[in-house]
């Protein structure tokens, strides 16, 4: 057997990663059928950042596109990891919420809407703080709405990587996808070693931080739904399978006794190796396991 | 600004509810009552320090792995009971430092426990309970996101020790290449910076302002006020939509989130047309 990630379509494959967020955006939809809402001509950007000496980008690092994915209504919603770190600001999360909603109002009327949401952002955007803290919980409110009548997939590519508030939003997500080259967790390694020491985390470590919050380890813990090769068409397959899977049985942040116990039964007088984790967690994911 | 020292909430809990425990089988740092408000009983959650907690980065009043887990347990409980009757009252009591920044906490998804009770809380509102929060100390980042802003209705104290942020200033300084006196210069002209809860309140994401005369040593006469309050505000979110469109539908957002309000209607008007 040959080692996947170096295998025949290394050379061949068309990588994702390298894409920015619009392009990752249109690659998602069925050819020639998407549209972008509120695009950068429209010209709505961060009130906040001028005034703070930064320059505002006229999409706010935010690109919304509706059309179809495997046939059905979908919008998708990606953010820029070059503009700010793909932050949340006021503008940026409100395209986002607004979108959620207008899936779900027309998921309502009989039209099922499935949202992507690309995710390539380290949380919330400190220069618009309270706002983008503000938008996190709104988001998050628009997530459980949409997902009782129509899947909301998150997708995590790399490199920057879903870290901050929006891991929340990742967590509420029906399904999530990420790449080997992605990671997701609450809080990134700079921050957790500021904050509590380099014994705690050495953030220099890359060895440690993608064993801790890789796609691949995150996938082998049962954590997200597919973990996928940085090539395009790869992405827009998995994307398309849980288009077409609609919503699950169970959301797997609905799964609080199983979750709970698992925490319960972990020895914290110690640090784990992140393998460890990958024998007591099975890969099957709590959501999957329970179809 | 009074340093944090997790005293409110447990301070608050017994005013509220007249104890302060953990139910049985649940870490000592969540404490959950059900208690009388006006004529019915609701359930009141509060995250408080324990020195002892099993997980190190989550002993001063960090909501960590167990905190979220059990909030969810909790909470959901209260949905499950009233599947078919009177939906009852959720009270989170918030005096929390923030999320637990650790690596095993990273290691065992804390993203994923965060947002089981983020995920909790807003499914109770969604099913008609009226889940109100009333911070009475810090209610940070994530700490905020897992336990308290998924509510119908956020009260806080007007009060110098309360404190809404997404993050504490020393970090927040470091993050945006600042040094901490630029922060707060910066936080005095920006709205949506400021560590000021006046200037939080402007933003229209508040239900109301409280004035409490001693918040860590409340009079006989502050609990009365403050248990009339909660009891309006029930009947408040009773009276309006389950989702969270108050917010942005609020008299201080139409001042100061007309940038949200201007996305709102042009991403409709565009969604008709494509």
């Amino acid at each position: 057997m040959t080692d996947k990630r170096y295998g025949a379509n290394f050379i061949h494959r068309q990588s994702f990663i390298e894409l920015d967020a619009r392009e990752r955006a249109t690659a998602l939809f069925d050819a020639g059928t998407s549209r972008e809402l509120l695009g950068p001509f429209d010209r709505v950007e961060s009130p906040w950042l001028a005034m703070q000496g930064v320059t505002p980008q006229e999409d706010d690092g935010c690109v919304v596109m509706k059309g179809k994915i495997a046939g059905q209504a979908a919008v998708v919603v990606a953010l820029e990891g070059a503009f700010q770190g793909g932050s949340m600001g006021e503008v940026s999360g409100e395209k986002m919420t607004a979108a959620l909603d207008l899936a779900y109002a027309d998921s309502k009327k009989g039209i099922p809407t499935s949202a992507v949401i690309l995710l390539e952002t380290g949380g919330v955007r400190l220069q618009e703080a309270n706002l983008g803290l503000a938008a996190i919980a709104e988001l998050m409110g628009s997530i459980l709405l949409l997902r009782k009548y129509a899947p909301v997939i998150c997708l995590s590519a790399g490199t920057v990587g879903c870290f901050g508030g929006m891991s929340l939003a990742a967590g509420l997500a029906s399904y999530v996808v990420m790449t080997r080259e992605a990671r997701l967790g609450l809080n990134g390694p700079e921050v957790i070693e500021q904050e509590n020491g380099i014994d705690e985390f050495d953030s220099s470590d890359h060895a440690l931080v993608w064993a801790i919050d890789g796609g691949e380890q995150r996938f082998a813990t049962g954590l997200i739904d597919a973990l996928v090769e940085d090539d395009t068409p790869q992405v827009v397959d998995a994307i398309r399978r849980f288009v077409g899977k609609g919503v699950p049985a169970v959301h797997r942040s609905t799964q609080v006794e199983l979750f709970r116990s698992r925490i319960k039964a972990l020895d914290t007088s110690r640090q784990w190796e992140p393998n460890e984790l990958r024998t007591l967690w099975t890969a099957k994911s709590a959501t999957e396991g329970k179809q | 600004m009074s340093e944090f020292t997790g005293i409110r909430g447990t301070v608050w809990f017994r005013a509220l509810t007249g104890q302060a425990s953990p139910l049985p089988g649940d870490p000592k740092s969540v404490l959950t009552s059900d208690a009388p408000i006006g004529k019915e009983q609701a359930r009141f959650l509060c995250v408080v320090p324990d020195p002892h907690g099993r997980f190190p980065c989550a002993r001063h009043g960090e909501v960590g792995l167990e905190e979220a887990y059990t909030l969810a347990t909790r909470v959901r409980e209260v949905i499950d009971e009233s599947k078919n009757t009177n939906k009852r009252p959720i009270v989170a009591i918030v005096d929390a430092k923030s999320q637990a920044y650790g690596r095993r906490e990273e290691t065992a998804a804390i993203f994923l426990a965060a947002a089981a009770a983020a995920d909790a809380y807003g499914s109770a509102r969604l099913a008609g309970h009226p889940v109100i929060t009333l911070v009475v100390g810090q209610a940070l980042s994530g700490g905020f996101l897992m336990h308290g802003y998924q509510a119908n209705r956020i009260l806080a104290f007007d009060d110098e020790g309360v404190m809404i942020h997404a993050m504490h200033k020393a970090a927040a300084a470091r993050v945006t290449l600042r040094s901490v006196a630029e922060l707060e210069e910066l936080a005095k002209k920006i709205a949506p910076m400021s560590y000021d809860i006046r200037d939080y309140a402007k933003l229209g994401l508040l239900y109301k302002l409280l004035h409490v005369e001693n918040p860590e040593k409340p009079s006989a006469e502050d609990i009365r006020n403050v248990q009339n309050e909660l009891v309006g505000a029930i009947a408040n979110a009773r009276s309006g939509p389950v989702d969270l469109r108050n917010r942005l539908e609020s008299k201080g957002a139409q001042e100061m989130r007309k940038a949200s309000l201007l996305v709102r209607s042009k991403l409709e008007a565009q969604w008709q047309e494509a």
